[in-house]
């Protein structure tokens, strides 16, 4: 039972936090990003999303010391997002990392497959199947006016441009309009072994089933075209 | 009464130096990863001759390689600002320093890591060892040009030192790809190797850079991630911030000026910057450009990442609408050196692919930009006539 009157997501068993909670604690990082908590708020002071969201990193590092499992799993669900992940909260006296500890939370509400994280998630879906299927994270031809309008009338006009202009630019590799440069086949084969082998692929599955769909597609194409079965990649981590 | 006379004690602060005695707080990466080599769990790639030491946050030395680099290249800067990575290159071609600039390269994929943790620990080291493996195959030593890839590889360095179990599967998935596990001896990203050669660029230096007030944004993800492998020096700041980037500014003489929130994340936020720009957006102008604006008036700010060069430049557009003090040209520490040392602004620097006007900078620079842009249309009409594929480095300097 929450400590506090006005908490949320009550109607949660406490089992199924607790289970999330301990698979953070058993992050193999966690050991190194918790050693106490002053509560001398400079981790608050350094964060930039502590200024413009209802957001403080120090309330993470002090609700995984004190072992708080419902205000983790609120914050698990309604603040983890938050984050920008700079790190400036490591300026911790104490040696703590509370950018870590988020970062191994959103880890676990992305394996549960937590609805907060779909949310979270949904615009960012065609970043994850571009970094996935192509090997490179943003591309030239995502500067589309209607994806950026807030970045300005150049936008537009590289936009029109774009086919001419990156075919203006002297390194070889960066005459692509689809890929930030020129990924090897090669690569792009062996990056999918590696979500197979790692289970990256069953990950986006429980997330966006339609970009799960779509990038098996993808990945069991290539593997197909170089004489390989998708099926032969076990994940090696479940072993 | 008779008053003793005063006695006058000559202070003696500035004689004082500082002289580091204790031993560094944090363990020496590189003397693990030897003791795994010497146990044959893993290859050590050893830093390639000619190399200059450089000293980090706590006294080690770091060695910076100074050629046969192998350019790991950045998404956010091949993407959205090529005149970034295209000024790494250019530099390296000025100097005749050998370099490879591969297709067997893949992101790190830390970006969308750290915005979507879509991926899990075993992911991100086997994509980190496949790239290393690659840089070794093909006889070239890494240069990391993005700054979260920098410090993504050295959290993915110390997990892999500390469990053997990651270790474990990262050389099962190597083994599979029929690649070998190996793994840098230093982790080196390139605005060091520009720091390193920062006087070297300054005796190539054509324009003066004296009346060019710059403010430095260093990024959060190369000091703050694994802090004692950045580079410091007493001469700058005291030794009491990176001195990245403020040290090729000052050698090339132009005017690094301080702001209060020099420390300050830019507001990139990984997933934010895509999908949740207004955070972005309203950090980056009000906390850094207003601030510098408001206390530094600088001509152009200088930083050393993907994400920091994108958030504070695009950002400034949208906010005008609201009156806000904004202005300030954004650029790479890459593209200001390769300025520095007569590069085409728009052929090598690619600056029409920002979003603030660099204009007014460039003239304060004694650069024709009418001129210079004019050569650009020049090019990109014979690619539109077919007359030629593309750019090559000998129409960018011609």
């Amino acid at each position: 039972m929450s400590i506090y009157k006005d908490a949320k997501y009550m109607d949660v068993p406490y089992e199924e936090k607790l289970k999330l909670f301990n698979e953070v604690k058993e992050d193999m990082r966690y050991d190194y990003s918790l050693y106490g908590c002053y509560e001398c708020g400079i981790c608050v002071a350094a964060c930039p999303s502590a200024r413009f969201y209802d957001f403080s990193p120090r309330v993470f590092a002090q609700i995984m010391a004190r072992e708080d499992v419902d205000t983790f799993y609120e914050l698990l669900n309604d603040n983890v997002w938050d984050c920008s992940q700079c790190y400036s909260c490591t300026r911790c006296p104490r040696q703590n990392n509370p950018g870590g500890i988020i970062l191994m939370m959103r880890d676990a509400a992305v394996r549960a497959g937590l609805q907060s994280a779909k949310d979270a998630l949904r615009a960012y879906s065609r970043i994850i199947y571009k970094v996935m299927s192509t090997g490179t994270q943003v591309t030239p031809d995502m500067l589309q006016p209607d994806f950026f309008p807030d970045w300005g009338t150049d936008v537009k006009e590289v936009a029109e441009n774009l086919d001419v202009w990156r075919r203006a630019i002297p390194p070889e590799t960066l005459h692509t309009t689809e890929l930030a440069w020129d990924v090897s086949e090669k690569t792009r084969l062996e990056l999918y072994m590696i979500w197979k082998l790692t289970g990256n692929l069953e990950l986006i599955e429980g997330i966006d089933e339609g970009i799960y769909m779509i990038l098996e597609e993808v990945m069991e194409e290539l593997l197909d075209d170089h004489g390989y079965d998708i099926d032969d990649f076990e994940n090696i981590l479940e072993e | 009464m008779e008053q003793a006379p005063a006695v006058h004690t000559e202070s003696k602060v500035p004689m004082r130096e500082f002289v580091r005695k204790g031993k560094p707080p944090t363990e020496d990466y590189r003397e693990k990863l030897f003791e795994l080599e010497a146990k044959g769990e893993l290859e050590v790639h050893r830093v390639p001759d000619p190399i200059m030491e450089v000293e980090t946050k706590y006294g080690r030395k770091k060695k910076i390689p100074l050629e046969h680099t192998w350019h790991h290249k950045s998404c956010g800067q091949c993407g959205h600002i090529p005149g970034y990575s295209t000024s790494i290159f250019w530099l390296h071609r000025q100097f005749g320093l050998d370099y490879y600039d591969p297709k067997d390269q893949s992101s790190c994929t830390g970006w969308n890591y750290y915005a979507s943790s879509t991926s899990n620990a075993a992911a991100q080291a086997a994509v980190a060892a496949r790239n290393f493996a690659q840089a070794k195959l093909d006889g070239y030593y890494p240069l990391i040009h993005c700054g979260t890839s920098f410090g993504h590889y050295k959290e993915t360095r110390e997990e892999i030192i500390h469990h053997p179990e990651l270790r474990d599967q990262v050389r099962r998935i190597m083994d599979r790809l029929k690649m070998p596990f190996v793994f840098p001896e230093e982790i080196v990203h390139y605005s060091e190797w520009v720091h390193a050669m920062r006087h070297r660029i300054a005796e190539k230096q054509v324009l003066d850079f004296s009346d060019i007030t710059v403010t430095v944004h260093p990024a959060c993800h190369y000091h703050k991630l694994v802090v004692e492998d950045a580079i410091y020096d007493r001469e700058l700041y005291d030794g009491q911030r990176t001195a990245i980037v403020t040290g090729l500014v000052e050698a090339l003489g132009a005017k690094a000026a301080d702001y209060s929130t020099w420390h300050d994340c830019c507001g990139f936020g990984f997933r934010h910057i895509l999908v949740s720009r207004d955070f972005s957006r309203s950090f980056a102008t009000i906390r850094k450009i207003e601030r510098m604006k408001e206390e530094a008036d600088p001509d152009v700010t200088i930083t050393h990442d993907t994400g920091c060069v994108t958030t504070l430049d695009k950002s400034q557009f949208a906010v005008q609408a609201h009156g806000r003090n904004v202005g300030i040209p954004v650029m790479a520490d890459s593209q200001f050196a390769a300025l520095s040392m007569g590069a085409h602004p728009y052929n090598v620097c690619q600056l029409h692919w920002h979003g603030v006007d660099s204009k007014p900078l460039l003239e304060k620079m004694g650069i024709d930009h009418v001129k210079a842009w004019k050569e650009f249309e020049a090019i990109t009409e014979r690619i539109e006539n077919e007359e030629i594929d593309f750019m090559t480095w000998e129409d960018a300097d011609a």
